[in-house]
């Protein structure tokens, strides 16, 4: 086993693990405030709005996301002839369908809350705004963190998706790898790169679970 | 001075109309107990005086305000925000199952609607939820969240909450329904506590001795009516309806029941 060969690969791989990492971040930073609004937007009183919000989650929902990144890519090439960047392509597709999960998460914390606790606010005088943000998303929040962790460890092992646009990150990179040396040691790399920042990930969220639960 | 005038106020959830034409007045200092069967619009009521529930018609004054300010066609016209949010200040709320806010510590599940309704100084808000935490005989949990509290501990937080706003006339919803027998004793006590203190309430319980003892008045209500009304002793003990002595005959005969099972233990 040659063993430079594969610190070189570990080194070589940094470049497509910065691509993943930058898909990751932008993914959260965007897809997580859409999905809040986006849940909104699903428990609106008004038809209007809450119709249309369920139907876009459903659809991103009951479809793969893979299908989605090409035809966020492809849609606009082949009906208007607008080539773009792919990796942008990918960030959109990603932010969008990733906001529908988010706001599925939300929706549910934010329907699990008692009424109670909106009437005690209520009673106390408490006006809608402080209510939301002094008593119910702190609760929310702390619903919603399981979930939400196993969405962001989803995303992480989905980034290797981008693959499908010809996007320089981890997991293209890899294969490309694997084919021109005719040895899986390139995967089995990209895995342990992917297992580790999931371990990392892990951890980070068993650690928020724990700062949360100072009360039941 | 009245501190509650309700005026043939009736609630119609689609169809179902769960309270008729019930009018009623509370004084200042007064203490009025709700006893009356389940499903006979008890909690309605108290939930549409606490603007929780939409009225469908009538009148209601609070402490001087009206809330209601006239009949639309498909339910009562609510008077403007701002009178709105003054009678909710005039009003505190005690639930039967606490409603305190877990996330918070004790002390700050008391402070917090003081310092962002009121606007007191932290300070200030702490030292008057310190003095209320005394008063109902918590004063070393201030610091404990609500699970970490017995049923009995957390209703009288609550209590302590809503009296942390000062309201000047206070409902309780069953406030010991949802407590162990032997922790009742204690809410009750501190209920007698503000009775003595001359606070104006209007509690909804199923505890006769309660209404007897501590009530200055007792209302049976029964089907969304207000059959009965009076002294503790005249509606309890002598009830002229028919419906309040069934009532009160079955609610005696399963308290004896109970006691005697009490007995074998
Ligand atoms: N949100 C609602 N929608 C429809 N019906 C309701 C609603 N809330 C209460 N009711 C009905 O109104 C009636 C009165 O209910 P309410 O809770 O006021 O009774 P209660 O006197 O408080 O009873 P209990 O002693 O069991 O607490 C019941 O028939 C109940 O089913
Ligand atoms: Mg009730």
């Amino acid at each position: 086993m040659d063993w430079s060969q594969i610190g070189n690969w570990f080194v070589m791989f940094l470049s497509g693990c910065g691509v993943a990492l930058e898909i990751f971040a932008v993914t959260l930073v965007c897809a997580i405030p859409l999905g809040v609004l986006l849940s909104f937007g699903r428990r609106s009183k008004y038809k209007v709005i809450s119709w249309p919000v369920s139907l876009y989650i459903s659809i991103m929902r009951g479809t793969p996301l893979l299908l989605q990144l090409l035809f966020v890519y492809f849609a606009p090439k082949y009906m208007f002839g607008l080539n773009y960047d792919r990796l942008l392509a990918a960030l959109i597709a990603f932010v969008l369908n990733y906001a529908a999960y988010f706001a599925e998460i939300f929706r549910g914390g934010m329907d699990s809350m008692e009424k109670g606790q909106y009437e005690a606010s209520a009673a106390l005088g408490l006006s809608k705004p402080q209510t939301f943000f002094r008593i119910i998303l702190p609760q929310v929040v702390k619903r919603v963190i399981p979930s939400t962790a196993n969405e962001v460890i989803t995303l992480v092992k989905d980034t290797s998706l981008a693959y499908a646009l010809s996007v320089e990150e981890l997991f293209s990179i890899a294969s490309k790898q694997t084919n021109f040396s005719g040895t899986i040691t390139p995967l089995i790399i990209a895995g342990v790169y992917y297992y580790f920042f999931n371990l990392l990930l892990s951890l980070l969220f068993r650690f928020i679970e724990k700062k949360l639960n100072y009360y039941k | 001075m009245v501190m509650l005038k309700v005026e043939n106020l009736s609630k119609k959830f689609k169809d179902l109309e769960v309270l008729k034409d019930i009018s009623l007045e509370v004084n200042q200092g007064e203490v009025v107990a709700i006893i009356g069967p389940s499903g006979s619009g008890k909690s309605t009521l108290l939930r549409c005086l606490n603007q929780f529930e939409q009225i469908t018609s009538g009148k209601v004054n609070i402490c001087g305000d009206d809330m209601i300010v006239g009949q639309g066609k498909n339910g009562a016209i609510y008077a403007p925000k701002q009178t709105l949010k003054k009678i909710r200040l005039n009003a505190g709320m005690v639930f039967q199952n606490f409603n305190l806010f877990p996330h918070l510590s004790v002390l700050k599940n008391i402070t917090e609607a003081p310092i962002r309704v009121l606007k007191k100084p932290k300070e200030q808000a702490q030292q008057e939820a310190r003095e209320l935490l005394k008063k109902v005989g918590l004063e070393s949990k201030e610091n404990s969240y609500p699970c970490e509290l017995s049923g009995g501990q957390q209703q009288r937080v609550s209590i302590a909450r809503a009296l942390a706003m000062n309201p000047k006339i206070l409902f309780f919803d069953e406030p010991t329904s949802a407590l162990d027998p032997e922790l009742t004793g204690e809410i009750l006590k501190i209920i007698q506590g503000l009775a003595k203190e001359g606070r104006t309430m209007v509690v909804v319980t199923h505890e006769m001795s309660f209404a007897r003892d501590v009530a200055d008045r007792v209302i049976f209500m029964d089907g969304g009516y207000i059959v009965e009304e009076g002294k503790p002793d005249d509606v309890i003990n002598h009830p002229q309806k028919e419906r309040t002595k069934a009532f009160l005959e079955r609610f005696t005969s399963l308290r004896s029941m109970a006691s005697e099972s009490d007995d074998v233990q």
